[in-house]
């Protein structure tokens, strides 16, 4: 069989995705879950090498890739289930949460976008921008939505829940924070998933709220950006 | 399995309908978890099928993120370009955010131990 042909087989690509991934887990559990080795930026990175190495386009990964990609959709529907084993904390606390996650969604994306400007990036690198504190698979969502790239999107994502994971025991240190649950919110707002994760090793009230914060946030930011991109002119 | 699997993806349904009716940029999938959360809320509790197929898909969510993640190989002229700017927008950016949020969060519980008292 010519490889050519192979190439297009989109088995293959699903076979190629699904290994790199356990290896990927593997690696990043072996050091310690360090944020900066996730295993979906390991993952990807690995991947691109393989497709560039066998120069074999976005495109001809996709048509295996496109089967793992298409369960995004009712992955996110389905984060209604935490949300919903949440919800007598969420009506405890509504005020604070709801205020939390709202200036939390706000102040992260219109931070990102202005400090785009000032960068003087491009429109469509300002609407890749918005949504990056927000949950990967909402994030995608949003930036196909308003016209962003939405794999680079995913990217920055990535990043900032690395970067967020990093910064949160300085920012707990500057504020003399020692409440685990707003430890856990300020992760889950700031730095969706990966926050999240990280939240855990405070513990589990921290980790509920993590999660909490990620899915409200997320929801939020998906309603919001699409009122505040034509009032900032994008 | 395949009932709870019908009911997230019933609910992506509504949910892309929903948009596509009132024109609005939203995702259909947002849409249809807020669906499902009020859904569940009037039913008042999680059918079996729907929370082990949920837990299910949450479980493997990292490796759906992956095939979207590898789309970045095409974005190598605007990373390399930008990549520091990029950087510094993310660090500083996700710094304030993280700020604001736990000054209010303590801000809000001092007041209400305040209350308390």
């Amino acid at each position: 069989m010519h490889w050519s042909h192979f190439q297009t087989l989109p088995v293959l690509w699903l076979v190629v995705t699904l290994a790199v991934f356990l290896v990927a887990s593997w690696f990043n559990a072996r050091m310690g879950k360090t944020p900066f080795l996730h295993p979906v930026l390991v993952s990807l990175s690995l991947i691109i090498v393989v497709l560039l190495a066998t120069e074999t386009d976005y495109e001809t990964y996709m048509l295996g890739g496109q089967y793992i990609h298409l369960l995004l959709g009712p992955a996110v529907v389905a984060l209604a289930i935490p949300l919903y084993d949440n919800l007598a904390t969420v009506k405890r606390l509504l005020i604070p949460l709801v205020v939390g996650c709202v200036s939390g969604a706000i102040v992260a994306s219109v931070s990102a976008i202005m400090l785009g400007m000032w960068f003087g990036l491009s429109d469509q690198l300002l609407l890749t921008l918005a949504p990056k504190s927000v949950t990967s698979p909402i994030a995608i969502a949003i930036a196909e939505k308003i016209g962003g790239f939405p794999s680079l999107a995913a990217g920055l994502v990535l990043i900032t829940g690395a970067i967020g994971c990093v910064i949160a025991p300085l920012v707990y240190r500057l504020l003399r924070i020692e409440d685990e649950s707003v430890k856990g919110f300020v992760l889950g707002v700031g730095a969706h998933a990966m926050g999240t994760a990280f939240a855990f090793e405070y513990g589990m009230v921290a980790g509920a709220f993590g999660g909490l914060a990620m899915g409200m946030t997320g929801a939020f930011t998906a309603f919001f950006l699409p009122i505040l991109i034509p009032i900032i002119g994008l | 399995m395949v009932q709870g699997f019908l009911i997230l993806l019933f609910c992506q349904l509504l949910g892309e309908c929903l948009v596509t009716w009132l024109a609005v940029s939203i995702p259909g999938s947002v849409v249809g978890m807020i669906l499902l959360l009020v859904g569940l809320m009037i039913y008042k509790k999680v059918p079996d099928g729907l929370r082990s197929t949920s837990e299910g898909l949450l479980k493997i969510l990292p490796l759906l993120l992956v095939p979207a993640g590898v789309g970045l190989m095409r974005y190598f002229g605007v990373l390399s370009a930008y990549w520091y700017q990029l950087l510094i927008i993310l660090f500083v950016s996700t710094l304030v955010t993280m700020l604001v949020v736990a000054a209010l969060l303590r801000l809000m519980s001092q007041e209400k131990h305040e209350e308390g008292h």
